[in-house]
């Protein structure tokens, strides 16, 4: 259709000011969508739907699109693997040969660690289920770091579970779906994660800031903290358990102490969903692994036996015992009126 | 002169079509793919469409497509909703308010001009990220994203070309 013959061809419309009004109305509806929405609330309800959407529709999309690329790699993979098997092959032995020395160190040093625990009434952290996912998207930017995993609520996955490569921490989960969960990386700006220093037993605040080096803040004192450190998480609030590896610590161009992450010593490309809530699953008894003392090894030294605290007088009933109490218990009394030695932890504490 | 050049240009011609290329690429580019073992890099491609939009025209219908595009990468990167739009839209403004100034420049000046655009949308994403999460992003990482940013503007000059002078009703 020719131009004059279309009735809106004439039609004069002052585009400039049209056009600037759509884009001061369209700013307004941004800022306002910005103001409303924050990244670092764990809560789904707080991630949002349309969000939780998204994540659905990318997830299968990007595994998909992924596949050539993955498919490429362990092509490639198989290939090299061909050619080097023979240095391959002499580099496992001599590893393997470290590790049964290792293993023996390890057998040992768990009967030291069993006995312990035993004398002393510690309280062992649980085992932690895991869920296994694949990486299908992931975004590097210096504002936002995070990747989509390829597992969700159906798996048991909620926000705020740790996530790990077979290296170290790489981050937490933000937001779950049907079959995909958002992770919130450390290196991530919004990322706050209450670490130790191994060494010291310090405790610090890392904190992401888009770089590949998050920062270590908070840190007290002078001495806290020297190039090589590791890191671990210190399980502080009880959002992450004690005890997994981060990364070493290191000066950073700017001064400021940094963490060069465990997790980038090879690309994260599979990931493991703990399944760690807080600390209150420490109540759940039944999952506790037993662990009765194991009797003494025959010729070796024993400790002194603990110090037998003095028990105050019988009473009616004995008031249950307060979490952290860790000196050993006196045995119980004949009359069936004592609770169980262990004890149900107090929230947020009793480690 | 044809028919169809006669015509007005249709949106989806000029803002549709680029817009769906632009979170193709980004998708694309967001994948766990790497090359000798190094990731890709993370451009930001919305850029150089954006850009283009206000040198091409004042349109009604840009402003939104702006809108949606940043409200994608939101969404694909994990950043908080209305982060990239705001990002996105300010440069935006800030060409259509200078358009006159930028008619009839050369390709080097255009191109002057887009990293000052692209300087602006990721200025404004430093200082929203440092009120929100009350850290500063690593300046290096900014200045990356910034370098594989600014060498997308052949992609604007390429649209802008095609564009700016294709519907008779602005000649």
């Amino acid at each position: 259709m020719p131009l004059r013959d279309n009735p809106l061809g004439e039609l004069k419309v002052p585009l400039t000011w049209t056009a600037g009004i759509a884009f001061i109305v369209v700013l307004i509806v941004a800022v306002a969508a910005l103001l409303s929405d924050r990244r670092e609330a764990f809560d789904t309800d707080e991630y949002g739907n349309p969000r939780t959407l998204s994540d659905r529709v990318l997830a299968p999309v990007g595994e998909i699109a992924s596949a050539p690329g993955r498919l490429t790699g362990q092509g490639v993979e198989g290939v090299r693997g061909y050619f080097f098997a023979v240095s391959e092959n002499r580099r496992l032995r001599e590893e393997l040969e470290k590790a049964r020395r290792w293993q023996e160190i390890a057998v040992s040093l768990q009967d030291t660690n069993e006995r312990y625990r035993a004398i002393l009434g510690l309280k062992t952290d649980p085992p932690i289920p895991m869920a296994s996912a694949r990486v299908v998207t992931d975004s590097r930017g210096p504002f936002a770091q995070s990747r989509l995993a390829n597992a969700g609520t159906e798996r048991g996955i909620k926000p705020g579970n740790p996530v790990m490569s077979e290296n170290g921490l790489i981050g937490r989960v933000v937001g779950a779906g049907q079959g995909v969960s958002r992770v919130l990386l450390l290196t991530d700006p919004a990322s706050r994660t209450p670490v130790m220093i191994d060494r010291t037993n310090s405790r610090a605040i890392l904190t992401g800031d888009g770089g590949p080096n998050p920062r270590l803040e908070y840190l007290r004192g002078s001495a806290a903290v020297r190039e090589g450190d590791v890191i671990l998480t210190s399980g502080d609030g009880g959002l992450l358990p004690r005890g997994l590896p981060v990364g070493v610590a290191v000066r950073g161009l700017d001064g400021r102490w940094r963490v060069a992450l465990a997790a980038d010593k090879a690309p994260v490309d599979y990931v493991r969903i703990l399944l760690f809530e807080d600390f209150t699953q420490l109540a759940r008894t039944q999952n506790l692994t037993p662990s009765g003392a194991p009797p003494p090894t025959p010729g070796a030294e024993t400790l002194p036996p603990p110090p037998r605290l003095v028990a105050p007088p019988p009473k009616a009933a004995t008031p249950a015992p307060k979490a952290g109490a860790s000196a050993p218990a006196a045995p119980p009394a004949s009359n069936g009126a004592t609770p169980p030695a262990k004890a149900a932890p107090s929230p947020g504490g009793g480690r | 002169m044809t028919g169809s050049a006669a015509r007005g240009l249709p949106p989806w011609r000029w803002l549709g079509v680029p817009m769906l290329q632009v979170m193709a690429v980004t998708f694309v580019f967001a994948l766990p793919l790497r090359f000798w073992g190094l990731s890709l890099p993370e451009p930001l491609f919305a850029m150089p469409v954006v850009f283009a939009w206000a040198v091409i025209r004042p349109a009604m219908l840009a402003p939104p497509a702006a809108l949606l595009l940043g409200l994608f990468l939101d969404m694909l990167w994990g950043t908080p909703a209305g982060f990239w739009a705001v990002c996105l839209l300010l440069p935006y403004g800030l060409v259509l308010g200078g358009r006159g100034m930028l008619a009839g420049q050369s390709q080097l000046i255009m191109w002057a001009w887009y990293a000052a655009a692209t300087g602006m949308a990721l200025g404004s994403g430093y200082l929203i990220t440092m009120l929100e999460t009350q850290v500063a992003p690593d300046p290096i990482s900014v200045g990356w994203q910034f370098l594989a940013t600014v060498i997308l503007y052949p992609f604007a000059h390429r649209l802008i070309d095609r564009f700016e002078d294709a519907d008779v009703r602005f000649r």
